[in-house]
């Protein structure tokens, strides 16, 4: 199945050579929100060039993640004016309610978690952002409430 | 030709040509860490720069092309202390365990802090600590050790057509890797170890198997066989200093013995046996119709590189074992029922130019019907250099000795196989005796010897033209395999050698060699091959024996069961 997925992908790019790596790459984790093994060698096969290429360009780019996405993405920033408002603490409070580090996803699926550099909301800060919404004010203690309007959602979403 | 000014000297340069080959060529030195002749300059580490009279900052010399008048400055105050703080710079996370490191005293990175005075720790950075990554039969890897000059990198993928190893991350987190920084083992990594060759530090090793030989050598109840591989004995003279191109053959034998070996045999013997073989392979495919061109089975390397990259072409590979395993697997019948010796008691070890042999001794295809391995344990030129250094053998004061019967007697066709071409040689000297019952008035093969990455020739056997060629280097192995697959080659037969020269250039030799010196190694084969008598496999007389007493015939029962094999694709993150 997911041989057809990047199929589709690979279809817009006729004649790919090596220029077309970074789009493809960047087509693929739209599609699948991350760069999954069977991507990175599909990519490599499509373009004649070596995994370890692939593989090598892609770390090169924060861009790029290599674990699936969880249900809830939470980016947190930790720009200039988050960090004079306590960002780290922010980061730290999430790490240790969700048990991960940044860069990866929770066990469950449900959480997944990214340091940016600054999101441009910085009126706001600290600020996180789940799923796209933002969060003002998201210091160290509140974050294990807005998580668990996560959590209760995710358990509404299954008892339904 | 252009004149440019260097160190207040005029001296001339070819335009085109970088300021760095201009220096070299008149004699004046500029230290290089991430540079390789004939690569494409990186300019990645900066330890070559020079001053540049009107140009802001320093100038890389590896990477800047000579201009006329040219006003150079190679060891300027303000170029000694940028080196010097390029070394500090990369040693502020480097391990510092010289002591300890396989490398110590024949280390690039050592060598440069050592020439420019580097007495103390001036910066300390934020250090990574990575995993070494032992998974690989052949080669080690110490990240740690790694100052990411990207030379590895670049011989894995231009010179082998192979690109293992990759920059992976970025910046402080930059290190070299296999995709998804996993172990070498499953990469498409082919153990031919020309990444240890270019590699200026510790960071890429062979695998050692000294330990287990020197407990073998201790152990009482084992009978340890050892052979040594053609090319072994024209290198190992480098490590104790000695000037490339001498056959220590006569010396080394001496040492072996004095080490302990109970029998020392010369894989020469099993060059000869290979030929046999894989002569009468050859012309049984000829006659009868079956899968051309035909391509050598010697380096464990290309078999590899044919496994993971080209399965299609498996049915064109010789079923033969190479030369170390044919030997392994005569050592462990033929010579212990002549010696009334239990073969669980013999301990086999072989000397090889390579790493690549390490992975195929271990190959389960290579072992017997009782599950024991042909050979048990393989040194490279460097381990058993290590090995005489550790008994303190005086190389000076040695006998010259013979290797041992029944497998120390060979013709010097067999020896001729440590070099590009020499397998192909070989074989068309037998073949041609195969074929028409008559020796070759000239039996050099001038065309396909020499240094040349690809060599094609025809050759002619009585009424037959065999169309062959022998290639050296795996990146041009894909450029003949391409031309195969579009039908641009007619070829019969196609000798592989996956290191550029051949064994004499392998992954196990001494380090710090150039090209000259192998071409000094490769002269010194030939030379052997012009003074002796006995040139032709297929007249060594151990030969003609043991296919009396043993196998019967070429290609027969015995043989098919002790001497050839068969390969299968391989399933490899490519």
């Amino acid at each position: 199945m997911a041989q057809n997925e990047f199929s589709s992908i690979f279809e817009n790019y006729p004649n790919a050579s090596r220029d077309s790596l970074i789009p493809l790459l960047q087509d693929i984790q739209e599609a699948q929100g991350y760069l999954s093994r069977e991507a990175v060698i599909a990519v490599g096969e499509h373009l004649s060039l070596p995994a370890s290429k692939i593989y090598g360009v892609a770390t090169f780019y924060n861009q790029f993640s290599f674990e699936p996405q969880g249900k809830y993405h939470i980016q947190v920033c930790r720009g200039t004016a988050c960090h004079v408002r306590g960002s780290l603490a922010t980061l730290d409070a999430v790490e240790r309610e969700l048990g991960i580090k940044a860069g990866s996803t929770s066990r469950d699926g449900l959480f997944s978690l990214e340091v940016v550099a600054c999101i441009g909301a910085c009126g706001l800060a600290p600020v996180i952002s789940i799923n796209g919404e933002f969060y003002a004010g998201a210091t160290g203690d509140k974050i294990k409430d807005i998580i668990d309007i996560y959590r209760r959602k995710a358990a509404q979403n299954e008892s339904e | 030709m252009i004149n440019i000014e260097v160190n207040k000297r005029t001296i001339e340069a070819k335009e085109g040509e970088t300021i760095l080959t201009a220096l070299k060529r008149a004699g004046i030195i500029v230290p290089t860490l991430c540079h390789m002749e004939d690569f494409a300059p990186t300019g990645a580490c900066r330890i070559c720069v020079v001053e540049v009279e009107g140009r802001p900052g320093l100038i890389p010399s590896c990477a800047y092309p000579v201009e006329p008048g040219m006003k150079i400055q190679t060891h300027s105050p303000k170029v000694v202390r940028a080196r010097k703080t390029i070394i500090e710079l990369l040693l502020a996370d480097h391990p510092d365990d010289c002591l300890y490191c396989v490398r110590n005293g024949n280390c690039e990175l050592q060598t440069l802090a050592e020439e420019h005075g580097v007495r103390e720790r001036r910066y300390s950075g934020g250090r990574i600590f990575k995993n070494v990554d032992t998974s690989s039969m052949s080669i080690v890897r110490d990240p740690d050790k790694c100052i990411l000059c990207g030379r590895c990198v670049r011989v894995c993928e231009e010179t082998q057509g192979v690109s293992a190893l990759d920059f992976i991350n970025r910046g402080s987190q930059a290190i070299v890797g296999t995709a998804f920084n996993e172990g070498l083992n499953v990469s498409s990594c082919i153990n031919c170890g020309q990444c240890i060759m270019v590699c200026p530090t510790g960071a890429l090793r062979e695998q050692s198997h000294l330990k287990s030989v020197i407990d073998a050598l201790n152990d009482p109840n084992k009978t340890v066989v050892v052979q040594h591989a053609p090319s072994v004995s024209v290198t190992v003279a480098e490590e104790f200093g000695m000037k490339p191109g001498q056959d220590f053959c006569g010396v080394m034998t001496a040492a072996l013995r004095a080490l302990g070996f109970d029998f020392v045999f010369d894989t020469s013997f099993s060059a000869d046996l290979t030929i046999m073989e894989e002569g009468s392979e050859l012309v049984h495919r000829l006659t009868n119709g079956g899968v051309l061109p035909m391509m050598t089975s010697c380096s464990p390397g290309w078999v590899k590189f044919v496994e993971q990259f080209y399965p299609e072409f498996l049915p064109n590979v010789s079923s033969c074992k190479s030369p170390q395993q044919m030997m392994g697997a005569v050592i462990k019948s033929f010579f212990a029922e002549k010696k009334e010796l239990d073969p669980k008691n013999i301990f086999s070890v072989s000397l090889m130019p390579c790493t690549a042999k390490k992975f195929e001794a271990q190959r389960p295809e290579m072992e017997d019907i009782e599950g024991f391995p042909d050979v048990d344990a393989v040194l490279t030129t460097r381990e058993l250099a290590r090995l005489i250094k550790l008994y303190h053998l005086d190389i000076n004061a040695l006998e010259p000795d013979a290797a041992d019967n029944p497998f120390g007697q060979r013709s010097s066709a067999g020896k001729l196989f440590g070099a590009s071409g020499g397998v192909m040689e070989a074989a068309i000297r037998s073949a041609h005796f195969l074929v028409t019952g008559k020796e070759m008035t000239d039996i050099k093969v001038k065309e396909i010897r020499g240094f040349d990455g690809i060599k094609e020739t025809s050759v002619k056997i009585g009424d037959l033209t065999l169309n062959v060629a022998a290639v050296s280097g795996l990146g041009n192995a894909h450029k003949i395999l391409q031309a195969i697959k579009k039908g641009e080659k007619d070829l019969h037969f196609i000798e592989v050698m996956s290191c550029p020269g051949g064994c004499i250039n392998g992954g196990g030799q001494p380090l710090g060699t150039d090209i000259e010196a192998v071409k000094e190694r490769m002269m010194a084969l030939y030379k052997i091959d012009r003074d002796e008598s006995l040139q032709c496999s297929h007249l060594n007389p151990e030969i003609t024996r043991i296919y009396e007493e043993y196998l019967k015939k070429p290609l027969g029962e015995k043989s098919h069961h002790l001497l050839h094999t068969e390969y299968e694709k391989r399933d490899s993150i490519k």
